[in-house]
């Protein structure tokens, strides 16, 4: 084992819900001074449940200690790396965190008027300012929740652009190289699929596009860099023999921390792009979320942007629905708006030097990692790779053990795994991504880590193949909680 | 001695059909399944669908990941498969019998002629089977 972990003693902990019992409460009233009113008599019978089944009673210390444990139990970034390639599970630095508890933003309420809304307006229009400069794009709607409903509400609008024209057009290319949620959210926008295949070098080639695109084509979904982490050589070609032929360029914009401070979507002709501010702009991820995917747009498709949009008027900002034009509202009142506050945050601490140094130190690190670990494990393309590293477990796989297996035992190290078996181009992948946040001393630590593995592979494969041997949990059956999920719990008979 | 029965025939996306008279049976190969892992979930199309070749027919999710199923031929699905919606895990016990996936009445039996031998499809396939 190496420097980074070792065991130590975790509690046990029980459901919540197993801890409970009648009576117990986490709080005190004083005995009211005013006579009981009846809720029923005074809400009327049919707002008032009786009684809520099963409904934990705890004391406070239980409740601080239920989840205590339960957060001592998990990995986070605050732990250590966490490799998670394509995830960009970057430090959330603690000055975002101090801006959105804020008292006036923290107690913010969508149906205040807009007159007591001017400090959140404000911050949503700059917000929208900086990503539109930073993409090198026109104007930004915030309103996504998240990743893949920027994709479905940027595919809304080039829908809505092409059918202004006539014709929406009948399919979408998507790279075979494409993250799952970008056929899903094509699909769902009412359109079909089509697969452009990746060229040894793991990108797309102006060749097989030109046989591709034609009058049925609405545009080409790209992510660039891509999921090799590869940029794409041929896309600025690519947009204009796209725009030639009546069809747009829609970049997922999943890797724009390879590009922040650097290159500009909007500068090789990308007409729409979605942003995943839980990404390239620190703010909390997956549990922690939720997420942000502000889109991005040329002019051309401005006018369909979701309702309202953001407009300044003489008296300050306001919020405007007429828009005749627009595919309408995409989400609840405006967006994440938490969200939208930190990563301003992130955005404003850095300034432009400060987010193209972010992304060098990203596209260093990954470089590094790809470097040390060459020589053990094979890359996937002999291309240059910038902000994350893929490597397939072709050496590893002639010893038994495949991806999945390596990053078990890589949490034995205390490390969370790196992404196992996508892109799925690649035999067996592990995708790596460092991120700007991981200094060299914890990035020679991971890196120790897995040649450690490399060379139990080598020398006990059985180790690797039956890993984790030192988490709480071991090998858990994957197939079967995907076959028989159990998804809530329920008391156990007789009680 | 193959895994790979001499009278079916194979694509090159890993999915074989038996061809009796005017019916295919289609499933996936034991390479396909090997490679997938443990097959947690499968979508059939339904009965009347008329399926075209090369086109998607289904989907399998395994714990790594959903794949398209692409029809080895052309022609109108007679037969499904039910049993495999629950017990998705015979695709991984016994793809080239009990899991077969659909039924298909063959709208060009000229098809057949672009598809694989068993003794072609090992060779692609390569030495681990």
């Amino acid at each position: 084992m190496n420097g980074k972990a070792r065991t130590h003693i975790s509690q046990n902990e029980p459901l919540l819900f197993e801890l409970s019992s009648p009576g117990k409460r986490a709080y005190q009233l004083p005995p009211l001074d005013v006579p009981a009113a009846d809720p029923q008599a005074v809400l009327g019978r049919e707002r008032v449940r009786p009684e809520i089944e099963n409904f934990p009673e705890v004391s406070e210390v239980e409740v601080l200690r239920h989840f205590t444990r339960l957060a001592s139990w998990n990995y986070a970034i605050d732990l250590g790396m966490y490799p998670l390639g394509s995830c960009t599970m970057k430090y959330n630095p603690r000055i975002n965190e101090a801006v959105a508890n804020l008292e006036g933003l923290l107690w913010a309420h969508p149906y205040q008027p807009e007159s007591l809304s001017q400090g959140c307006l404000e911050i949503m229009a700059a917000l929208e300012a900086a990503l539109a400069e930073i993409t090198g794009m026109d104007a930004v709607t915030l309103q996504p929740a998240a990743g893949a409903h920027g994709e479905l509400t940027g595919l809304f609008l080039i829908r809505a652009l092409l059918a202004s024209r006539g014709n929406p057009r009948k399919k979408i290319l998507v790279p075979d190289s494409a993250h799952g949620t970008n056929p899903a959210s094509v699909t769902m926008a009412g359109y079909v699929v089509e697969n452009v295949p990746s060229c040894e070098r793991g990108m797309m080639e102006l060749a097989t596009l030109e046989r591709m695109v034609n009058e049925d084509v609405a545009a080409l979904m790209v992510t660039n860099p891509n999921t090799l982490g590869v940029f794409e050589q041929e896309i600025t070609r690519i947009a204009a023999l796209l725009h030639e032929r009546g069809a747009l360029l829609y970049m997922d914009g999943a890797n724009m921390n390879a590009l922040a401070g650097i290159a500009r979507p909007g500068d090789f002709g990308v007409d729409v792009l979605h942003l995943n501010l839980h990404k390239t702009f620190s703010t909390p991820h997956g549990g922690g979320g939720p997420g942000s995917g502000p889109v991005a747009v040329k002019r051309l498709l401005e006018p369909f942007l979701p309702v309202p949009r953001l407009v300044r008027r003489q008296d300050g900002w306001a919020l405007d629905y007429d828009r005749p034009q627009s595919i309408g509202r995409m989400r609840s009142f405006y967006g994440n708006f938490g969200v939208m506050v930190r990563a301003l945050a992130y955005i404003m601490a850095h300034g432009g030097d400060g987010l193209r140094k972010a992304t060098l130190d990203a596209l260093l690190n990954a470089a590094y990692v790809r470097k040390r670990l060459e020589s053990y494990y094979e890359p996937a393309t002999p291309a240059p790779t910038l902000h994350e590293c893929v490597f397939s477990d072709a050496r590893q796989a002639r010893h038994g053990v495949r991806t999945g297996d390596i990053a078990k035992r890589l949490m034995d190290y205390g490390f969370h795994p790196y992404t196992v078996s996508f892109p799925l181009i690649v035999r067996g992948a592990l995708m790596i991504e460092p991120t700007e946040t991981e200094s060299k001393l914890e990035l020679d630590r991971f890196v120790e880590a897995m040649v450690c593995i490399a060379r139990e592979v080598e020398e006990d494969p059985e180790l690797v193949r039956t890993a984790p041997h030192h988490t709480r949990v071991s090998r858990v059956d994957e197939a079967l909680a995907a076959r028989r999920p159990v998804v809530r719990w329920r008391p156990p008979c007789g009680k | 001695m193959s895994i790979y029965p001499e009278n079916y025939l194979y694509t090159k996306d890993h999915e074989w059909v038996l061809i009796q008279n005017d019916t295919g049976t289609v499933g996936i190969t034991y390479h396909a399944q090997r490679e997938l892992g443990d097959i947690v979930f499968v979508d059939l199309p339904k009965l009347g669908t008329v399926v075209e070749q090369g086109k998607p027919l289904g989907s399998v999710e395994s714990v790594k990941a959903v794949s398209d199923i692409y029809a080895p031929v052309s022609g109108e699905v007679i037969a499904v498969n039910e049993a495999l919606s629950a017990a998705p895990e015979k695709l991984n016990q016994d793809p080239h019998g009990a899991a077969w996936l659909v039924k298909l009445r063959l709208n060009n039996p000229e098809e057949a002629k672009s598809l694989l031998s068993a003794a072609d499809y090992r060779a692609y396939v390569g030495a681990e089977g």
